[in-house]
């Protein structure tokens, strides 16, 4: 019987066989690569805003304190929004015609709050409080990065749960004193994990429970 | 050479379903603070009260809003750290009524170091937080009845810092004054 397929076949099946291979074994990388990019998290991309608020503004040259609008972040688990009377506090008589503030304006008489866009937002599966962490000395610089350096606020780390673990397994050189959490120049001393770990006895830190899968999920 | 497809086919409309729906673990079936509200007419999570409602609490909040606390080292640092949180950005961080808002065009307050403040009893301070003054809104929603007592506290320490008679100071604190001079 004659042959069907000429010799070079083998070799065709067999090129075949690895181009299958490498787009397999690639596409999974990119794939998997594609999961963790900054494109899929929004590491560092900052969604819209009903208004063009700065935090560069307000909280940096300004040196307004955080919680002057996030009042809330010292006694809940929300940091929270700051309702537009907030902005009213000054806005009523500050930049009262900038077409800018024309939304904060008519929120506040309509009673419609603004619809700001989160750009921090866990999985509902994940419990997070930041009254615990506040209070215990991780300052907002830890999680939020220079925020009084950004004019539209963005995140700078993808809140995976290994980078919650990295630091409910060892939080000592992450601690600073309370009363500078809210102060994001603070610059450890050259010692930090001696300053730490004094932090961790004095709260009662117990890093062998916080990575507990319950502390997260509850 | 059709069949191996058919039969691969389920499996991979199986995996292009999980990996393309929207997660019903990520996004439960209950609402988070700030988070748009179907159920609700007016779409919020966090509803209003019923009118007239009266909170759990809400009499010690008047309670404490009437009597004022004893004065004690803690309750003035309370109040300066809050004071430096709601205030400092009008008043200033002495009181003067020239704080970094005022720069930028807020109207200038009365700086806290005039004979009518001095002479004003405390419960002013705590009533102008309460309810505002003039083109000064009211901080009653930020806070809470016994820092207002504690802001009160610290005007009071930051008006006899600029008022003090010389012959009242510790003789240690009189010879810095002298050097200084
Ligand atoms: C003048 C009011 C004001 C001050 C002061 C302020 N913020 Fe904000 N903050 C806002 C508003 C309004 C938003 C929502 C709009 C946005 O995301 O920019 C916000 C959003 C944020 C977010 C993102 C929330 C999200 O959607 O995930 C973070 C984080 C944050 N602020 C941290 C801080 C920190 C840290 C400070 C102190 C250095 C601070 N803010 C000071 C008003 C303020
Ligand atoms: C403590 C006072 C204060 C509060 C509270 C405040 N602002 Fe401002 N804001 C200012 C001042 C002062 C300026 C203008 C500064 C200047 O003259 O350079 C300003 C400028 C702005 C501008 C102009 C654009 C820019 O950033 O340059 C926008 C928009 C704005 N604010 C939005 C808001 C919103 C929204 C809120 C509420 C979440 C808010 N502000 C709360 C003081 C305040
Ligand atoms: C341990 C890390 C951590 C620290 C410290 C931290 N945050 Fe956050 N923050 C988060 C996470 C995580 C979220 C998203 C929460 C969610 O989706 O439920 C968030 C969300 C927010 C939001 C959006 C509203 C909300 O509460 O969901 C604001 C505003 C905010 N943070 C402000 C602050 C400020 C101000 C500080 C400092 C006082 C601070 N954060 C400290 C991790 C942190
Ligand atoms: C930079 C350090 C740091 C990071 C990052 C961090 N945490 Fe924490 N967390 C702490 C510390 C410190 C405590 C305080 C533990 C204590 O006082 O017992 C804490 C406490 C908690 C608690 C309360 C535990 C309890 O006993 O009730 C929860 C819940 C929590 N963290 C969730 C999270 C989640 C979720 C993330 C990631 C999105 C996260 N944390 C990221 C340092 C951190
Ligand atoms: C410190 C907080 C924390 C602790 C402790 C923790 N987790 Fe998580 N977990 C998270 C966060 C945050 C996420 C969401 C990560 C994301 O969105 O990428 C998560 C996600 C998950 C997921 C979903 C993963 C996915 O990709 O869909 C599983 C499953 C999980 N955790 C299991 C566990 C188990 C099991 C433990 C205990 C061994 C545990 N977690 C302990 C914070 C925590
Ligand atoms: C956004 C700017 C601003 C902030 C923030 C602010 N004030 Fe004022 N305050 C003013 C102005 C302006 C006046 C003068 C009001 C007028 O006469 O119309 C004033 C007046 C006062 C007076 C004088 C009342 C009188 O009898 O003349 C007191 C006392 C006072 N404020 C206390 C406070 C305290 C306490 C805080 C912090 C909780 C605070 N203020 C925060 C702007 C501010």
């Amino acid at each position: 019987m004659a042959q069907i397929f000429p010799p070079v076949a083998d070799t065709c099946v067999k090129l075949a066989g690895i181009a299958v291979a490498v787009l397999v074994v690639g596409g999974l990388m990119v794939a998997g690569g594609a999961v963790r990019s900054d494109w899929l998290t929004r590491v560092g991309v900052a969604p819209d805003q009903p208004v063009p608020f700065s935090h560069k503004h307000h909280a940096g040259e300004l040196g307004i304190d955080c919680r002057y609008c996030h009042d809330d972040v010292e006694r809940s688990a929300s940091a929270g929004f700051p309702p537009t009377k907030t902005c009213m506090t000054c806005h009523s008589q500050l930049w009262t015609n900038a077409e800018a503030l024309a939304p904060v304006r008519s929120s506040f008489t309509t009673g419609e709050p603004l619809a700001w866009n989160r750009v921090h937002d866990l999985p509902d599966y994940v419990y997070f409080n930041h009254s615990i962490h506040v209070a215990h000395g991780v300052g907002c610089v830890e999680c939020h990065g220079r925020i009084d350096r950004m004019n539209r606020v963005a995140k700078v780390h993808a809140l995976y749960m290994s980078w919650c673990l990295d630091c409910h397994r060892d939080p000592a050189p992450h601690l600073r004193p309370p009363e500078r959490v809210f102060d994001l120049d603070w610059q450890p001393p050259a010692d930090a994990r001696a300053l730490g770990s004094e932090l961790v006895a004095r709260f009662g830190i117990e890093p062998a429970n916080l990575d507990s899968c319950y502390v997260c999920h509850r | 050479m059709t069949r191996p497809v058919p039969r691969l086919a389920p499996l991979l409309a199986l995996i292009l379903l999980v990996a393309g729906c929207d997660d019903p673990m990520v996004d439960q079936a209950k609402y988070e603070a700030y988070e748009k509200a179907e159920l609700f007419p007016d779409g919020k999570t966090n509803q209003p009260p019923v009118p007239g409602t009266i909170a759990r609490g809400q009499l010690d909040y008047f309670a404490t809003l009437r009597q004022r606390p004893p004065l004690t080292r803690a309750l003035v640092e309370r109040g300066r750290e809050r004071f430096d949180i709601f205030c400092v950005p009008c008043h200033g961080r002495t009181g003067d009524g020239d704080g970094m808002i005022v720069r930028r065009g807020f109207p200038s307050p009365p700086s806290y170091h005039t004979e009518r403040l001095r002479n004003a009893p405390t419960e002013h301070f705590v009533q102008v937080v309460t309810n505002g003054y003039g083109v000064m809104y009211s901080y009653a929603d930020r806070v809470p009845p016994a820092d207002r007592w504690a802001i009160a506290a610290y005007i009071r320490a930051l008006q006899l810092s600029q008022d003090f008679p010389v012959a009242r100071l510790s003789d240690e604190a009189r010879s810095r004054l002298e050097e200084a001079r």
